[in-house]
């Protein structure tokens, strides 16, 4: 076929099309996710009490720092879903910031407290479950964005997988943390983010593959 | 260039909006600055910059609902020119980088005309299922329009435009198979 006619062809084709929106079908993927991620908290873990947990600083300095890096995921993935998009400095800028004001609240900590405990400050009791388990609720949210994605046009393929990826382990670490028992942000900075970072590495991995078109 | 952007994309908006000529001079116009981008790129295999070219304005128009309207369309559509050239490359198992250059050289040459074409497209139309094709050839080779060959085929405009459409993607789907 000439390429005349391939013209032609898709001139007859031409509808009137609306364009996409990213950032909403991004949101609603991460909430569908999210629900489907709580549903197996719930049934693999369950949840620790609620009330007492909210009233503690942890519970918000976990939910503030994984949201952040979901918000910072999502920037991310909205710009990479569509031909020439980068990551943007919003996105890297959140991200730093997160975590290096959760390093410095860990550093902090670890200046107060005694030397035989700093071991368990940093490790806590949980440390070997926890990136598992973070990187498992997030799996259904990794699936509904990079399903979302497949349908847009990302140019960096893999890269929008990680942003992906990302997203969808800080929300998956979100979840987690209405079961999570640990209360220190030198436990979270590490253990958290490496759930979060393997989730993004997944992201990377699949989006590499099945974000081509 | 400048005025090349605003051509491209005020057809391209009056394609979006439905017309269909608008959307086919935009394609040639991007047709023609493709054939001149991919031939200086592809180097010794320039006999592929043709496929190339088919490809990336199928891709164009496929994917033409992540085109954000407040943003300039040259590098919209550099960006998966680009692309189709890195995964070109790919394909093939070379690790050649393409610069990222500025989405400009995209139209700054134009080379008017049609080189040789590697894989038959034709061919591939005639792999599409009886009723699909028949529908794409009337358009395709006798030239009636949209409403006519479906009045032709017995089907309901409507209908013709989605069968049209399948076709389309059904053939975006069997270029990138036959390449993996």
């Amino acid at each position: 076929m000439k390429t005349a006619e391939l013209v032609q062809l898709l001139s007859e084709d031409a509808g009137p099309v609306r364009a996409r929106p990213v950032a909403p079908r991004l949101i609603a993927a991460g909430l569908v996710g999210s629900l489907v991620s709580l549903g197996l908290l719930l049934a693999l873990l369950g949840l620790r009490p609620l009330g007492p947990a909210m009233a503690t600083p942890s519970f918000w300095m976990k939910g503030g720092y994984t949201l952040a890096i979901a918000l910072a995921g999502l920037l991310a993935a909205v710009r990479l879903a569509r031909p020439g998009g980068r990551i943007g400095a919003a996105a890297a800028v959140l991200a730093f910031v997160a975590v290096c004001w959760l390093a410095m609240m860990g550093m902090m900590e670890t200046m107060r407290t005694p030397a035989a405990q700093v071991h368990h400050l940093w490790m806590g009791d949980t440390w070997r479950m926890c990136p598992w388990r973070i990187l498992i609720l997030a799996l259904p949210v990794c699936a509904a964005t990079l399903w979302v994605l497949r349908r847009l046009a990302p140019t960096r393929p893999g890269l929008a997988g990680a942003a992906a990826g990302v997203f969808a382990g800080a929300v998956g670490a979100t979840v987690y943390g209405f079961y999570c028992q640990e209360t220190t942000a030198a436990f979270v900075v590490v253990w958290y983010t490496l759930g979060i970072a393997a989730s993004g590495l997944l992201g990377a991995l699949i989006g590499a593959r099945l974000l081509r078109w | 260039m400048t005025g090349s952007e605003s051509v491209l994309k005020g057809l391209m908006l009056r394609g979006l909006a439905g017309d269909g000529a608008a959307h086919a001079r935009m394609l040639g116009a991007l047709g023609s600055y493709l054939r001149a981008y991919f031939a200086r790129r592809l180097g010794a295999q320039a006999a592929e910059a043709e496929d190339l070219v088919q490809e990336t304005l199928l891709a164009i128009h496929l994917k033409r609902d992540t085109y954000d309207t407040s943003q300039p369309f040259t590098p919209w559509a550099y960006a998966i020119a680009r692309y189709k050239l890195l995964d070109h490359f790919r394909r093939q198992g070379s690790r050649r980088t393409v610069p990222l250059e500025d989405a400009g050289v995209l139209v700054a040459e134009e080379s008017a005309e049609e080189g040789a074409v590697r894989r038959d497209l034709g061919k591939l139309l005639g792999e599409l299922p009886e009723r699909q094709r028949g529908l794409v050839e009337d358009v395709k080779l006798t030239g009636y329009s949209i409403a006519e060959a479906a009045q032709r085929r017995g089907l309901s405009p409507i209908a013709a435009k989605v069968s049209i459409h399948r076709s389309l993607q059904r053939l975006a789907r069997k270029v990138a198979d036959e390449d993996r």
